[in-house]
């Protein structure tokens, strides 16, 4: 008999003092959470995609309040959500500049010319690194959808082997521009409708000779540009949004099509 | 004294390893093992209350369980004692040291009621340890969880690029490697110091 007292009373004992332990700890460790800390981290949209470049939404609220991070970081909730953050914190919102993702490459299956057949696992990150992928061209879009899988918001899809970004879904979070191996997927302010679809710094006749839609570096864009906005940097043009009014005469102008200029 | 030490850190790490040669803690092993960062932290958190753990138990057995001749109550009182360690650890480390919180945090509650833990502690009242040596048996331990998640992790990063059958991808390629890798661990079993 006093050995079942004895077990119950150690084992209930060692309980007992653990839980008042736990008790008293919890109130001696207690950390200071900020309220509006936790009505910040409602409001923001809870995706977690990291492209506030905090951890998640979590890590982003707590900079906000602690660190005074800058309210209007949310490319997901965008305007509205910088909005509510600043009533929360009480400061001026700032100006959203509303991005999209872009990918840089129209060598879609009928321009593009392939150097072997590959026939490896579905992923973009595994092929490239057979001989950096299928396509003869360097820089040149795989078609296997591995921006697709890492797209949380179902913004993109495959297109006759080009990936390409339904910018109605997009919410520039970046999981894309990490994943692409070939980095050929860019932010692009989402006001401005023309986007150059090549990257390919080799010469105008190799590019000529593995892909119908590549960019030659010919510069007629470059005269036809009445901003000077557009140049051809490393054998491919780059426009310059900062000068860029939008005209569209500079996909208009290209004999390549090789700009692309998104339908109104 | 010091070759003691080094036999019991040699069979920690090596011939008796908790995860390879055991079977203890398969469940983290497999769970936290996709990348070395998360592998190490890991590591990191079983080896920290493998030796904390270590150090308690030892003491309820030598002064609470042996002297009222209650030895069988060993599991119980072990479970308990660890899971209560754990969170009072937690949140001792929460408030006065973030920056260890934050790497091991998630982590901590996850191995409070594992079995490696528990084993570690169960281990040292059958190999009859003193103090120091139930304290450096749990830490070494801990230690070669940590060498076996953190090489699995490192292979399964590797094999995730690989045109593997899907068939065997994720989990089953997964079992394989372990498979593999604790074959490669008995090599170490004839040795004995």
């Amino acid at each position: 008999m006093t050995g079942i007292i004895l077990a119950v009373s150690v084992v209930g004992g060692t309980g007992l003092l653990f839980g008042i332990l736990l008790a008293a700890a919890s109130f001696v460790f207690e950390v200071d959470t900020d309220e509006r800390a936790e009505k910040i981290l409602e409001a923001l949209p809870g995706a977690n995609c990291g492209a506030c470049g905090y951890a998640g939404c979590s890590a982003y609220a707590e900079a906000i309040v602690k660190d005074g991070a800058p309210v209007n970081c949310c490319s997901v909730g965008k305007a509205p959500v910088a909005q509510r953050l600043s009533e929360i914190m009480g400061v001026d919102a700032g100006e959203v500049v509303e991005m999209v993702a872009r990918v840089a490459c129209g060598g879609d299956c009928n321009s593009a010319v392939y150097k072997y057949e590959y026939e490896g696992v579905r992923e973009c990150t595994a092929e490239v690194r057979l001989g950096g992928g299928a396509k003869e061209c360097p820089s040149g879009c795989l078609g296997l959808g591995s921006c697709t899988r890492a797209c949380r918001f179902g913004a993109i899809s495959i297109k006759n082997g080009v990936a390409v970004v339904d910018e109605e879904k997009c919410t520039a979070c970046g999981q894309c521009l990490k994943i692409c191996p070939k980095g050929i997927i860019h932010f692009v302010p989402k006001e401005f409708n023309q986007w150059v679809v090549c990257q390919n710094p080799e010469n105008g006749k190799t590019v000529n000779q593995y892909c119908k839609a590549g960019c030659i570096g010919c510069g007629i864009c470059e005269k036809n540009c009445p901003f000077d906005a557009i140049h051809v940097e490393d054998n491919y043009a780059v426009i310059d949004y900062s000068k860029c009014r939008n005209c569209g005469l500079c996909a208009k102008k290209c004999p390549r099509h090789a700009i692309y200029l998104r339908e109104k | 004294m010091a070759k003691e030490i080094i036999a019991i850190l040699l069979s920690a790490l090596l011939t008796e390893n908790f995860v390879m040669v055991k079977f203890y803690g398969i469940c983290p092993f497999l769970g936290v093992s996709k990348k070395t960062d998360t592998a190490i932290g890991m590591g990191m958190a079983v080896t920290f209350v493998m030796g904390i753990a270590s150090l308690f138990t030892y003491l309820a057995n030598t002064y609470l369980l042996v002297p009222f001749g209650l030895e069988y109550l060993q599991t119980i009182l072990f479970i308990l004692i660890i899971a209560g360690l754990v969170q009072l650890v937690e949140m001792f480390v929460k408030k006065s040291i973030p920056p260890l919180y934050n790497a091991l945090g998630i982590y901590l509650p996850l191995i409070t009621t594992n079995c490696a833990v528990l084993s570690s502690a169960l281990l040292n009242v059958q190999n009859n340890y003193n103090l120091l040596y139930s304290v450096l048996f749990g830490v070494f331990a801990g230690l070669g969880f940590t060498l076996a998640i953190v090489l699995m992790a490192g292979i399964r990063e590797y094999i995730d690029e690989k045109a593997i059958p899907e068939s065997f991808r994720g989990f089953p390629i997964a079992l394989l490697t372990a498979g593999l890798m604790a074959i490669g661990f008995m090599g170490f079993s004839g040795f004995s110091i």
